[in-house]
């Protein structure tokens, strides 16, 4: 009983760890940022418009077993592309946007389908194999833009090419910014809340407490926890797995084209680079594992780490009078997030497993 | 087909592994409702034969098999799990085949969920219907209560005792609807005593409702109380098929490792002369945390000049013994080596004190599989000793010694008779034999004062066999070295050992003479104290 005990307090400690140390490291440099609440608030809100979409397109991965699909680039640069050719075809706000999600949409269920085929060779190494995967496309990406676009595949408006004629340029205004942020935009006390993306983000979170109740999100569920098992009361894991790669990577599509409606402008070959890895750190912040997250890791998760974000480069700024100490800062932080995540993951289930054998020792050679 | 109300007939059925012949000419019949035991050694063939009725993938892989099965008064022949399921034959294997994060109904109701068809589903397939959990819980429920146990089906499985998780597999077998024959493949091997009780119970009330049952186990105790009928396996072979009634259970004992054995190869007792000699190591109230060989309780006195065996069944924990006091796996407890106390979890510790060990896994941690003959031989008197080493410069740098290493080897491969081009081919190019032979000679250039040898005959042929045990018979009385040999073959302990100990359900269960009756040793296999024979 007392083991048992101890288990879950553990589990309750790892859950809840991460995120408190964050909240307390922000409260400390809130201070010393000299940030007011409202601008605070104005900025939390905003970041969670752009990203929380991002960081929710990892949840089934997860729940598949497959840790974090880095290969949500993918879905990323498909969203891109997408972007691309509405700003070619010139057609501006929300239908702009969903056109935009349409044109990508096939391309997404292609690349994941590619990537759950990969991944299903990599069986345990899922992770990394899928951060190699969105380097690798990433190469086919940038030919396809840097050679094809404007030679092999028409545009109709030169100034989104290059001076020499064919590639698309390195920096796009969007028409289409703003589209959804601009649907219901209400402002309490100098707080910009846009309704409409909020919404948005709202069905997918429905979206995805609706699927893990489905057969499907049942079977991943299983698949997630004993591939072996699973797989021997005849469900498909192989297809499994890949469905999963496959929803992420269109979510994640979905989730660039949100991020880049409320940027306003496209960094067009290396925009997607590091989408995955801080989606990857805002979930971990919120206290999720490689092997377990939920709906409010996310949201908690892209709170905390954008609030960290904000408030540390600033403050660091203050402390040693030099900013590029704040922004060194932050891609310390969210590496060492990532790093610090896994290693944890693997000791504990390591642990777990030993404390497990022991338990099973202790009870069978108890006095009868 | 159906004369008598036989649910399940073996006809003559046979299986050979790449000319290995495995199974040969088996008969018998599983009649409906009843139960029963199957009883056999490890490698008799139970699970060759499991694998056979359940279509299992290694049957086809390998050419599948000879002889016919008529289930249910039809010849069948299952190409694969699922079709033996459809038929209506189910498995509960030996491992759990259980989803630790799903409640107890869940898993009951694995890929058998009931589904509420919705306005998405209807459009992207059956796959999007939503799950109908209370409809899970209730057939779940159902399924338990047909067991007869208390199990709430709410519960996670990863927050249940051992014990109850053999429940759940039994009812997701019992929950198909079809299901007329239900394999158990050592279903007790986990539980305690009053659960095993529990599940016997189950079993006999499962089949007063009509359902058959293969059970499968170790403990003979279970086996005579609860079937009907009891099979015994013995290299391959139906020995014995006879009504569980009145069966004793030193008689199944026998029947399990009798095999008429040439009296002569058995080593005559001399326990008395070996219990007078000075105690080299004794170990007391061991652990080892190795997966599925877990050691528990081991507490152990180790005579000098020596050969003790231990035996056991596949599982039980004999492996963990050499392999916990040589500090491979977590373990714990206290080990006194020639009167001083040995660190446990130190293998170089272990090494340096003069132990040494021939480990099960030759490949993996036996040999350096790409590099040569001589190199294998003296690595470890290299690494722990510093033999075989020239220093230059008082000590500052150190070379091999190529030439001593060399002499050394060719002496281990003439004595030893290993076959090979000369002592610097690869030890990955050697036969399974010659392989063994160059992890003893690695282990006898040590010099030890006390020799671990762990199923030095595992997977090499007879005539190897022969040579690897002379060698250790011949290392023992020329250097009076003490030797402890682990085997899973009772009849090379009883040749070779002064005394056998047989691990039982990571216990020592008892210290035997090689030259006591079989039927004993079958006993303490399976768990059953000899004292307590006259009792019941």
């Amino acid at each position: 009983m007392k083991n048992f005990d101890r288990k879950k307090l553990n589990r309750l400690l790892t859950g809840s760890v991460v995120p408190l140390m964050f909240l307390i490291i922000s409260l400390i440099a809130i201070p010393i940022s000299k940030f007011t609440g409202v601008y605070l608030a104005d900025q939390i809100v905003t970041r969670l418009v752009r990203n929380s979409f991002l960081v929710l397109s990892l949840l089934l991965p997860i729940m598949a077993g497959m840790g974090i699909n880095f290969g949500m680039t993918l879905g990323a640069m498909a969203g891109q592309i997408g972007l691309i050719f509405i700003n070619d075809w010139g057609i501006k706000g929300a239908p702009g946007l969903i056109l935009a999600a349409i044109v990508s949409t096939p391309i997404a269920i292609l690349l994941g389908y590619f990537g759950g085929k990969v991944l299903n060779r990599a069986k345990g190494r899922e992770m990394i194999t899928s951060m190699m995967l969105g380097l690798f496309i990433s190469g086919i990406y940038q030919f396809f833009l840097l050679y094809l676009c404007g030679s092999v595949i028409p545009f109709k408006n030169p100034g989104l090419l290059l001076s020499r004629g064919y590639g698309v340029r390195n920096a796009l205004n969007l028409i289409t910014a703003k589209g959804f942020d601009s649907l219901l935009l209400i402002k309490i006390g100098g707080v910009n809340i846009p309704v409409g993306t909020f919404l948005i983000i709202g069905l997918i979170c429905l979206f995805t407490v609706w699927f893990k109740n489905t057969k499907l999100g049942h079977d991943m569920r299983a698949v997630g926890q004993d591939m072996s098992v699973s797989g021997s009361a005849g469900i498909d894991v192989e297809k499994t797995r890949i469905q999963s790669i496959i929803i992420s990577t269109v979510l994640a599509c979905y989730g660039q084209i949100i991020y880049l409606q409320n940027i306003g402008t496209l960094n067009t070959y290396n925009g997607a680079d590091q989408a995955a890895l801080f989606a990857a750190a805002s979930l971990l912040v919120g206290g999720a594992t490689v092997a377990k997250a939920t709906i409010s890791n996310a949201i908690i998760g892209t709170a905390l780490f954008h609030l960290m974000f904000l408030v540390m480069p600033v403050a660091g700024k203050y402390i040693t009078g030099q900013a590029m100490i704040g922004e060194y800062f932050r891609m310390f932080v969210s590496y060492g997030v990532v790093t610090l995540a896994l290693i944890l993951h693997s000791w504990k289930r390591q642990k777990d497993k030993e404390m497990d054998r022991r338990l099973d020792r202790e009870i069978s050679s108890a006095p009868k | 087909m159906s004369e008598t109300e036989a649910l399940l007939e073996i006809k003559n059925v046979g299986k050979e592994y790449d000319g290995n012949r495995v199974l040969k000419d088996i008969n018998f019949t599983v009649d409906k409702g009843k139960i029963v035991g199957l009883v056999g050694e490890n490698g008799a063939g139970k699970s060759t034969l499991m694998n056979i009725l359940f279509g299992m993938n290694v049957i086809v892989e390998t050419g599948g098999y000879e002889g016919e099965i008529y289930f249910d008064g039809k010849k069948v022949n299952f190409k694969d799990p699922v079709d033996a399921l459809n038929a209506g034959i189910g498995m509960v294997h030996q491992e759990f085949s259980l989803i630790p994060g799903f409640t107890v109904a869940e898993n009951i109701l694995l890929n058998m969920e009931k589904t509420q068809q919705s306005v998405i589903s209807k459009v992207l397939g059956k796959r999007l219907d939503t799950i109908d959990l209370p409809s899970i819980h209730e057939s779940a429920r159902s399924a338990i209560d047909k067991l007869g146990v208390q199990l709430d089906s709410q519960s996670l499985v990863s927050e249940m005792p051992v014990g109850h998780k053999q429940f759940i597999e039994i009812a997701r077998e019992i929950n198909r609807e079809k299901v007329k024959l239900i394999i158990l493949d050592e279903p007790t091997a986990v539980l305690t005593e009053t659960e095993a009780d529990i599940l016997l119970k189950s079993m006999r009330r499962l089949a007063d409702m009509g359902v058959s049952i293969i059970f499968i186990s170790h403990r003979l105790r279970e086996i005579t109380e609860v079937s009907d009928k009891i099979v015994v396996l013995r290299d391959g072979q139906v020995v014995v098929e006879t009504p569980a009634e009145g069966v004793d259970i030193g008689q199944v004992a026998k029947w399990m490792v009798g095999r008429d054995v040439d009296t002569e190869n058995i080593k005559t007792s001399k326990v008395d002369k070996i219990e007078n000699k000075e105690i080299i190591m004794e170990v007391k109230n061991l652990w080892v945390d190795m997966p599925g060989e877990t050691v528990k309780d081991v507490s152990l006195k180790i005579h000098q000049g020596e050969i003790l065996g231990i035996g056991g069944l596949a599982g039980q924990g004999k492996l963990g013994i050499p392999n916990g006091i040589m500090g491979l796996f977590p373990s714990g407890g206290e080990i006194i080596f020639e009167g001083k106390s040995l660190p446990l979890n130190n293998t170089l510790e272990a090494q340096k004190n003069g132990i040494s060990f021939v480990s099960e896994d030759r490949r993996g941690v036996g040999l350096l599989l790409d590099e040569s003959i001589d190199w294998n031989i003296t690595f470890n008197a290299m690494q722990i000793q510093e033999r075989f080493i020239k220093p230059y410069l008082g000590g500052l740098i150190k070379f091999r010694d190529d030439k001593a290493m060399k002499e050394c080897a060719d002496k281990y491969i003439d004595e030893l008779e290993i076959r090979c081009i000369n002592e610097k081919q690869l030890a990955r190019n050697l036969s399974g034999g010659n392989q063994q032979k160059v992890c003893l000679a690695k282990a006898f250039a040590m010099n030890p004062r006390l020799l671990f040898v762990s199923e030095p005959t595992r997977g090499i042929d007879i005539g190897a066999k022969r040579l690897v045990l002379n060698a250790l018979e011949k290392y023992n009385e020329e250097n009076n070295t003490t030797i402890v040999i682990i085997s899973s073959e009772l009849e090379e302990l009883r040749s070779i050992s002064d005394r056998v100990a047989i691990v039982c359900e990571g216990k020592i269960f008892g210290i035997l003479p090689p030259d006591a009756p079989v039927e004993k040793f079958g006993l303490l296999m399976s768990g059953i104290h000899t004292k307590e024979e006259g009792e019941k």
